[in-house]
């Protein structure tokens, strides 16, 4: 039994060894595969990243007339808490939202100057609303609309920033979907070239899995090797693909960083890079047992 | 004990059919030797296929010891092969491994150990004067040289039957000989020989069993055979 494994290992390499320039043909498609595995995770997570950092911005506020009482204010934030589409209500206060407005403009001397000469808190208390979805604020802000408090407000935004927030929601929900379909669509042919590839190798051997067969050697003893050499196929392009990814990543992180500014892809890498390799390794080894073993069924029936 | 019982083989390929073999009966007992001649294309070949079950007969049966060849099942076709070496008529080497790889193989085949491999598979290339080859791969090696690789190969396993098919086509009539001898030896040892071959000279010496195979019809099986080429 054990000598049994061990000569499959050893064929394994051997083939693997002998067959020179096709296991390398058969490596390079296998690690491209992997690199657009790779390629697609990367994808997703940037796109999650600057979907949620892109809803995170989305919001509705509610500015109270300046003679409101705190206590209306905030039995207006508890009945909003209610609703099921609230994920989040943030209180700012008056005089919050001066400071917050002085840090904002403080390298702005026209700006501080002007409002030191003001006597009164200009700004106006706000309960800054966040939704669970883009696509929620509509119900919310119908739900403002009728509420009985309605008199204390003295503007929401939504009513401004309707059509922009519905317009983000939708690209969101499409970008979502769509990026799904794409992703499905891309993997499938990289898992179809990888298979094609691993069968036409095994195609190439189909007479001499004949003769194995003819010389009374059993379908396992047969597959056994195959199958090793996928496993080798597997890791070195799983190994491969990272050493390659790794430098890619690192110069062009900072270029991300200018569009998706909420995420350091290089440092999310590094500190990954063992799950990443995991998922290759995974992906190649799974992609190289499979593909082999379906491909040579079709030789052992001789 | 080996039984053909009206064993037919048609080949169809693209709407035109080949008789290979028609309606072909006979037995051949344990630790017989038996030839079996005839043109080229009469079938000799056909008969090893069957046997081995590479092709399955379009009629017919084919009875090898407590086997039925063609209900046999995937999992006991190893066995069955493994008790049957064949010396086939284009080699079959593995191409990918050398002569001692390839040898080695049929051994390794059977589960048999690390040890025994690399006592006999030695002998059994010098045997067929190939230790000097020992770790040459098959496109290193002349015709006749593969042939010697091929009847090493089908030998190592004590099988109980060796097929060989036209085992002497590539050899100088020196080796041809060598190999004549050598499955002689190995039928008194106790081993069944079927032997195809052309070779006049071959059949007449031996002066056993032949079977005459003409188009696919058995004409002529008789004990201490002689060559006739009609
Ligand atoms: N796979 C095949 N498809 C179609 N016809 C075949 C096939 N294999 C063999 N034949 C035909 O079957 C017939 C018998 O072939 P076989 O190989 O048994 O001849 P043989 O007696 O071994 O000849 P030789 O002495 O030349 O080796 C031939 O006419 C051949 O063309
Ligand atoms: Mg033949």
């Amino acid at each position: 039994m054990l000598t049994t494994l061990f000569r499959i290992i050893k064929n394994g390499f051997l083939s693997f060894w002998r067959n020179g320039w096709l296991s390398m043909a058969t490596l390079s498609i296998i690690i491209l595969a992997l690199l657009v595995f790779e390629g697609i995770i990367i994808f997703n997570i940037l796109t999650k990243t600057a979907l949620t950092a892109l809803q995170d911005k989305i919001d509705i506020s509610i500015y109270f007339k300046t003679n409101t009482p705190e206590d209306e204010i905030l039995k207006t934030k508890k009945s909003l808490e209610t609703l099921a589409e609230v994920k989040n209500i943030e209180y700012i206060p008056r005089d919050k939202a001066l400071e917050i407005f002085k840090e904002r403009h403080k390298n702005d001397s026209a700006i501080s100057q002007s409002l030191e000469e003001l006597q009164d808190n200009p700004l106006l208390a706000s309960l800054n609303i966040k939704a669970h979805n883009p696509k929620e604020y509509v119900i919310i802000s119908g739900h403002l609309d009728e509420a009985s408090f309605k008199g204390w407000f003295e503007k929401v935004t939504y009513a401004q920033n309707a059509v922009v927030i519905e317009r983000l929601g939708r690209i969101i929900d499409t970008a979502q979907k769509g990026g799904l379909i794409l992703i499905i669509f891309i993997a499938l042919i990289a898992v179809l070239v990888t298979f094609n590839t691993i069968r036409l190798a095994i195609y190439s051997n189909r007479e001499e899995i004949g003769i194995m067969r003819l010389v009374g050697a059993s379908n396992s003893f047969i597959r056994g090797p195959y199958v090793v050499e996928g496993i080798i196929y597997g890791t070195i392009a799983g190994i491969i693909s990272i050493a390659i990814a790794g430098p890619v990543i690192y110069f062009a992180s900072p270029y991300i960083k200018i569009f998706i500014p909420e995420i350091n892809l290089w440092s999310y890498f590094a500190s990954h890079l063992f799950t990443f390799l995991g998922y290759q390794l995974l992906f190649g080894i799974g992609l190289g047992i499979i593909s082999s073993s379906i491909a040579i069924s079709k030789y052992l029936r001789i | 004990m080996i039984i053909f019982q009206n064993v037919s083989k048609f080949y169809n390929n693209n709407s035109h059919q080949t008789t290979a073999l028609e309606d072909a009966s006979f037995t051949i007992n344990s630790k017989e030797f038996v030839s079996l001649v005839g043109k080229s294309g009469a079938g000799k070949s056909t008969i090893v296929k069957l046997l081995i079950a590479e092709e399955k007969p379009t009629n017919g049966r084919v009875i090898f010891g407590s086997y039925d060849v063609n209900k046999i099942k995937q999992h006991e076709l190893p066995q069955l092969r493994r008790r049957i070496g064949v010396i086939f008529q284009d080699f079959r080497l593995l191409p990918n491994k050398t002569s001692f790889e390839n040898v080695a193989f049929a051994l390794e085949a059977a589960g048999r150990l690390q040890s025994d491999i690399e006592e006999f598979v030695p002998q059994a290339l010098e045997m067929v004067g190939l230790k000097d080859k020992m770790f040459n791969f098959p496109k290193e090696l002349s015709g006749g040289e593969k042939q010697r690789v091929a009847i090493a190969r089908a030998m190592i396993n004590h099988p109980d039957m060796i097929i060989a098919d036209e085992p002497t086509g590539n050899l100088d009539p020196i080796n041809a000989w060598e190999i004549i001898k050598l499955l002689i030896k190995i039928n008194e040892l106790g081993t069944t020989v079927l032997l195809a071959t052309h070779n006049k000279e071959i059949i007449n010496y031996l002066e056993r069993r032949v079977i005459n195979l003409e188009n696919g019809r058995i004409t002529r099986d008789e004990e201490k055979g002689k060559y006739i080429l009609v």
